[in-house]
């Protein structure tokens, strides 16, 4: 993991729910490549289109609540999101993103600090978010030891192999 | 501490824990339903070779029950295999039902555990006090591979419910009310217990509806306290020894709210969200194209019993499809033997094989466009029980069958009312 990530910000609201980014009808799907083509397919048909690698997510409250599908952060890494800051995460989507890599982090009051394909600098070690665009810091809590030690191996799949291999 | 530190401490070998530790427990139960193949590619991308626990693992085959396309087959065929050669006999499939109730009818949940599954409504569990909670395929996965998994200790919140209900109101009622004005995000990382004298009214089956919608206020885990009805149902049907943790008196709860349930009506959570509640008598009316009875929320042999002595010798309202989802073979059974399945069935019902079923807009009930639905399930977000702009409005059991019966948004408590009335 890259501790310092920049890219164009999509922002979405609160309470963006896991059906929406990624829907029931594609749970059967194992392939990385089809799950990605349907990433936020319920909120914005055509994010898929317009978003590029290493763009950032920004939302609201609760983002990824509801359902525990891991796809849902499967489909957003698929699609090359850089990261996701968000007011708050729903407790398991944080847990599935932190599993697999893919860096976020709890901004609150992000949506009023970034706006649409504004260009957002993070440093998740720092706590800091620099809007680009609008020259404005905010700060908020860095990532936890333990969070930002799975993060930097990629995952916990590299931690867990290391453990088993220990044995 | 409280029960459920107790809980967490008793299972990561610590004498106690506090708010926010990160604690590795031991999980007693860990269950991976049909959803998640990718537990499996986790454990073996992991280099996982041997499950570290096969008599604490079961996989549950419940949401493409039965298999509607070939993928999905092809899924399912993986895990039977994946249990056959890691020695895993808990293994229930197609047809089993909901792994929520799958789980609590095989006696496999009982107060103290760890219960960890790839189901978000995990915290179904806490009616019998133990701590469930939900997870996804790859915490899953380090489960299969180490028989522990990492937790951090909630802060927790007392919901302290005053007073009684009224008749025709029943545990989802409550549980919408109370999601309703807390909001979705209440409790995000939070385990939430509830307490008041109203618990003592309610069955086993009415606590765990109540427990598994905390996962709509963002709840990592639910609790109540095990007491005389707990410790009934669950005698002869667990076989492990358990133990029930008492909180300290000293313990200090992160916030306590309390609402006085006996001003509680019948409600909906209007589309599209579990927090968007109204009373139901502000929505009477609204025409209704299916009504769905199901769910490991609402679809319990009470629940169907309910909806028979609505629809009993009456008849489902033709412009209404009335999908009845025992939440199990086991309360399939139960229905039967009750012969609420024949009075519904007679009523114009259809029957769909227990699981998750439209519930979460696979299969066995999809809606079209535009179409209205109302359920006694747990979600209604956009797209959840099919095309983006269907509409889903969530209620009691007894709400959807009294809109099964009417076609219409109707309050039951009417419908209940006049049946009283009528003589048997």
């Amino acid at each position: 993991m890259k501790t310092i990530v920049t890219g164009q910000a999509h922002v979405f609201g609160d309470n963006l729910d896991t059906d929406q980014i990624f829907p029931g009808q594609y749970l059967e799907l194992v392939e990385i490549e089809e799950i990605r083509q349907h990433a936020m397919e319920g909120a914005d048909p055509d994010f898929i289109k317009t978003f590029q690698p290493g763009d950032i997510i920004i939302a609201g409250t609760n983002f990824g609540c509801g359902s525990s599908r891991e796809q849902a952060v499967t489909t957003l890494k698929a699609a090359g999101t850089g990261a996701i800051l968000a007011e708050s995460f729903a407790r398991i989507f944080y847990r599935n993103a932190i599993n697999l890599g893919l860096p976020l982090l709890v901004c609150p009051a992000i949506k009023t600090f970034i706006s649409k394909g504004d260009s957002v600098k993070i440093d998740f070690k720092q706590g800091k978010v620099l809007n680009q665009t609008s020259h404005k810091i905010l700060t908020t809590d860095p990532l936890s030891g333990y969070v930002l030690k799975i993060l930097e191996n990629g995952g916990i799949k590299l931690l867990v192999k290391e453990q088993l291999a220990l044995k | 501490m409280h029960a459920i530190e107790k809980i967490l401490a008793r299972a990561s070998g610590n004498p106690i824990v506090s708010t926010g530790q990160i604690v590795n427990c031991r999980v007693d139960l860990a269950e991976i339903n049909d959803l998640y193949p990718q537990t499996i590619f986790s454990f073996q991308e992991m280099g996982g070779t041997k499950v570290h626990s096969p008599d604490r693992i079961s996989f549950i085959l419940d949401h493409y029950a039965p298999a509607s396309s070939i993928q999905q087959a092809e899924n399912q065929k993986l895990m039977r295999k994946f249990c056959h050669d890691q020695k895993i006999d808990l293994l229930f499939d197609v047809g089993s039902g909901v792994c929520h109730q799958v789980m609590v009818d095989e006696g496999l949940v009982y107060p103290g555990m760890i219960l960890i599954a790839t189901d978000s409504h995990t915290t179904t569990h806490g009616a019998f006090g133990a701590f469930g909670t939900g997870v996804g395929a790859t915490d899953l996965a380090v489960i299969l591979a180490t028989g522990h998994l990492w937790l951090r200790v909630p802060e927790i919140i007392c919901i302290h419910l005053k007073g009684q209900l009224a008749p025709g109101v029943y545990a989802k009622d409550m549980i919408l009310h109370i999601i309703g004005s807390v909001g979705a995000d209440f409790a995000i990382y939070k385990a939430v217990e509830f307490t008041g004298e109203v618990l003592k009214t309610l069955s086993v089956s009415e606590r765990m509806a109540l427990c598994n919608m905390t996962t709509e206020m963002g709840a990592k885990t639910a609790y109540i306290k095990p007491d005389n009805i707990t410790l009934e149902f669950i005698k002869g049907r667990v076989k492990k020894e358990f133990e029930v943790f008492e909180s300290d008196s000293d313990f200090r709860y992160s916030q306590k709210i309390s609402f006085d349930v006996s001003t509680i009506e019948p409600c909906l959570a209007v589309p599209d969200s579990v927090d968007k509640v109204i009373p139901l008598k502000q929505l009477v009316g609204i025409p209704v194209h299916q009504a769905y009875l199901g769910s490991c929320t609402g679809g319990r042999a009470e629940d169907i019993a309910i909806a028979a002595k609505i629809l009993k010798d009456r008849k489902v309202h033709k412009s209404t499809r009335f999908l009845v989802v025992p939440a199990s073979r086991q309360v399939y059974l139960d229905a039967l033997a009750q012969g609420d399945v024949e009075t519904l069935i007679k009523a114009g019902a259809s029957f769909v094989t227990p699981g998750c079923a439209a519930c979460l807009g696979i299969h066995e009930g999809i809606l079209a466009a535009g179409e209205v639905c109302i359920s006694s399930t747990n979600r209604n977000f956009p797209g959840r029980m099919g095309h983006t702009s269907s509409a889903v409005y969530l209620g009691s059991p007894a709400a959807v069958a009294a809109a099964a019966l009417t076609g219409k948004i109707t309050d039951p408590t009417d419908i209940l009312a006049k049946l009283e009335k009528e003589p048997s």
